[in-house]
């Protein structure tokens, strides 16, 4: 019994360490990209001023004298906004008759649409480049990249939407069946609100790959339609050392998708777990 | 939800339409840079640019290989995108005889024999300049006069690969973490086989024969190889298959580098004190042994704005621009951009804020990219024509695991030679 309790005491003070010691692992490189954007591009690079430096704000007033961070970020919340509620629009009622009324190729689809995930990007880059440029006309739109990153991450959607709808009693949506329900108010009226928390970090973790997405929004844009992936591009270079502005640069892409992370991790941690205790 | 569904897609339609709809009334040119300081100042000095004549400048500035990729699949795809490129000196004579890049004629004020030689031919096909450079540099050694001083030991200009060795090996000191040299190691056509197809060239070797066949299983190759891999090895810091150009030179600024031989730009950005520069070494062939490299402007054939643009690279590849970066408030002659121009060198000024000057010109001026006797392909650390980037990526990663003793130097360039041939013979070459 004397073991028992000394082995709890132990537990309860070497788990909240432990989870600490990982948690500050895993913070570090935010934190210092962040520590980062405040030293000069001299400064972030010299071990001299490695924790004793000047703060300045110079990569942050750079970021917007010499690029437009605001037209970027603007991009980045109209494409990743949009493409998310297209991704879900067209999701859910897939999702749905997939996990309600299955046929004997459901599984198929579903692995058909997990293995369009397996084809490298590069691959197809010159017929993207063709088809959206000289065939369609919308090269650099955001119609474009909103279409674009909906049907690159329709795979994720469907799937976690999917899992979440098999969790959900068949005989909740039989029963509204019987009382004469639509389709589409069985959706409404009965899918969404019981599944309401996983749709809901559904959409949030698509926003999130949206926002981070930086082959295709780098690629299928020049000006117009750039997003914030394109501006963090913009500051890496392969001649000379420009930490300082590369961190301020992308201290100010992640910041908004970190917040809204922040404010939102409650649903997050909800709907991830959605199902997994029984 | 019909509602929303509705207000999504009419705000869609809405936002595509105004990104459409913004190009009209008065003349804007789009731009796509590669991220250097230069490119970047530009945008600064730029301004006057349009104030003076009322063309907008849109700036599309990215890190350079995403810049290759985006450039090329809009170049090749008939353009349009883009009024202005910027490309580098293996791109420029390939495009243009491609006729992706329209031929540029300037007027008798712009004074293109003030443009270097080696620049001028390396941005020409068949005589023809198709991209006018904006920067551009060889290499060169960089060393710390006071470890060499120290150990007695001296570095000259064209010094022999023998004497560089024995150098390294003097100041070498890996207890107080300096290392004899530091040298490109990361893999990649324009990382570490930059630096080795100069050493190549020094050793009297070339990528390809008459006839295109790679070359990689001669002796040339073989002994250069053995020797870099040798002198780095033993000499140079640990995990060198990592380092490129930004790597070596956090090193160098921390003190860990003896010597350094790279890009003549990197004595912009040395804050060392002391430094030290000369002539790239060689093996007895010092044709090759330094390398040359412009990042250049151009006009895609496509582009519905030449006129523009072409006044455009005019003003921004002249002497008056190089005054006007001399003079803005913000840069001076410590930020013009180097290696385009004679006349940027004979600025006192110049010679007094880039303790560098001369020796930068005088590799600039050394290096020569023609085809000769010993190569036909054009191109110094390179050679220009399409299929050298996949060869020169594949027998890099071949070149890089002999670095690290993955592999045996014979090994490796038997690897290579192979791979060479795969990709030389599937173009067609024979």
């Amino acid at each position: 019994m004397a073991t028992v309790t000394q082995s709890t005491k132990f537990g309860n003070f070497m788990w909240p360490v432990v989870a600490w010691g990982v948690a500050l692992i895993f913070f570090f490189p935010i934190f210092w990209l962040v520590f980062t954007s405040f030293k000069t591009d001299q400064d972030a690079v010299n071990p001299e001023f490695l924790w004793r430096f000047t703060p300045t704000l110079e990569n942050y007033t750079n970021m917007t004298d010499n690029y437009d961070y605001w037209k970027f970020a603007t991009n980045s919340v109209i494409t990743s906004v949009f493409a998310t509620l297209f991704a879900l629009v067209v999701g859910v009622p897939a999702a749905y008759a997939m996990a309600f009324n299955p046929s004997r190729h459901t599984k198929d689809i579903l692995m058909w649409m997990l293995s369009t995930k397996m084809l490298p990007a590069a691959a197809v880059l010159y017929p993207m480049t063709f088809l959206t440029k000289n065939m369609l006309g919308i090269y650099d739109t955001h119609f474009l990249v909103i279409v674009v990153l909906c049907l690159v991450n329709l795979p994720i959607v469907i799937w976690m939407l999917f899992t979440y709808f098999k969790e959900i009693p068949k005989e909740i949506i039989e029963a509204g069946k019987m009382d004469g329900v639509s389709t589409w108010g069985e959706i409404k009226d009965i899918l969404i609100p019981l599944a309401w928390g996983g749709i809901a970090s559904t959409a949030l973790l698509t926003f999130i790959f949206c926002w981070n997405e930086a082959y295709w929004t780098v690629r299928l844009t020049t000006f117009n339609a750039s997003t914030l992936s394109t501006l963090i591009e913009g500051n890496r270079a392969p001649e000379g050392l420009f930490f300082g502005r590369l961190s301020a640069v992308s201290t100010a892409a992640i910041a908004p998708i970190v917040i809204l992370g922040w404010f939102c991790q409650k649903q997050l941690v909800a709907g991830l777990t959605f199902g997994a205790v029984k | 939800m019909k509602s929303l569904l509705n207000t999504a897609l009419g705000l869609t339609i809405g936002v595509t339409g105004a990104s459409i709809a913004m190009a009209d009334g008065h003349t804007e040119l789009t731009i796509a840079i590669v991220n250097n300081g230069h490119m970047i100042n530009m945008q600064s000095v730029a301004e006057a640019y349009t104030e003076e004549t009322g063309v907008a400048l849109n700036w599309v500035s990215l890190e350079e290989g995403v810049l290759r990729e985006q450039v090329t699949s809009d170049t090749a795809t008939g353009g349009g995108q883009y009024d202005i490129i910027n490309i580098g000196m293996q791109e420029a004579p390939i495009w243009g005889a491609a006729g992706w890049i329209e031929p540029l004629e300037f007027g008798a004020e712009y004074d293109v024999d003030d443009m270097l030689p080696a620049m001028r031919n390396g941005l020409s096909h068949e005589g023809t300049l198709y991209a006018a450079p904006f920067y551009g540099e060889s290499s060169m050694v960089m060393y710390r006069k006071d470890l060499t001083d120290a150990a007695g030991v001296e570095i000259a200009d064209n010094d022999s690969w023998d004497n560089i060795q024995a150098a390294a090996a003097a100041i070498h000191d890996p207890d107080n973490g300096v290392y004899g040299v530091c040298l490109r190691g990361k893999p990649g056509w324009g990382d570490n086989m930059a630096f080795v197809t100069t050493v190549v060239n020094s050793f009297g070797g070339a990528w390809f024969d008459a006839d295109y066949r790679p070359t990689l299983d001669s002796d040339e190759w073989n002994a250069a190889i053995n020797f870099y891999v040798d002198l780095l090895g033993t000499y140079g810091p640990p995990g060198s298959e990592g380092n490129s150009f930004n790597e070596i030179l956090a090193l160098y600024n921390e003190g860990r580098c003896g010597m350094w031989i790279d890009a003549t730009i990197a004595a912009s950005f040395l804050e060392v004190d002391g430094v030290a520069y000369a002539q790239s070494p060689n093996a007895g062939n010092p044709v090759g042994a330094n390398w040359l490299w412009a990042w250049a402007m151009a006009v895609p054939a496509g582009s519905p704005n030449y006129e523009a643009a072409m006044d455009f690279i005019e003003w921004a590849t002249s002497k008056e621009y190089i005054q006007a970066v001399a003079n803005h408030p913000d840069f001076g002659w410590g930020s013009v951009p180097t290696g385009t121009r004679a006349s940027t060198y004979a600025y006192e000024e110049f010679q007094a804020a880039a303790p560098f000057a001369a020796a930068e010109m005088a590799a600039i001026e050394s290096a020569a990219p023609e085809a000769t006797d010993l190569k036909p392909y054009v191109g110094v650390q390179f050679a220009a024509i399409p299929e050298f980037p996949e060869v020169g990526t594949a027998v890099a990663q071949e070149i890089a695991a002999a670095l690290s003793g993955a592999k045996s130097v014979d090994e490796a360039l038997e690897a290579a030679q192979a791979a060479a041939d795969a990709i030389m013979s599937e173009a067609g070459y024979y």
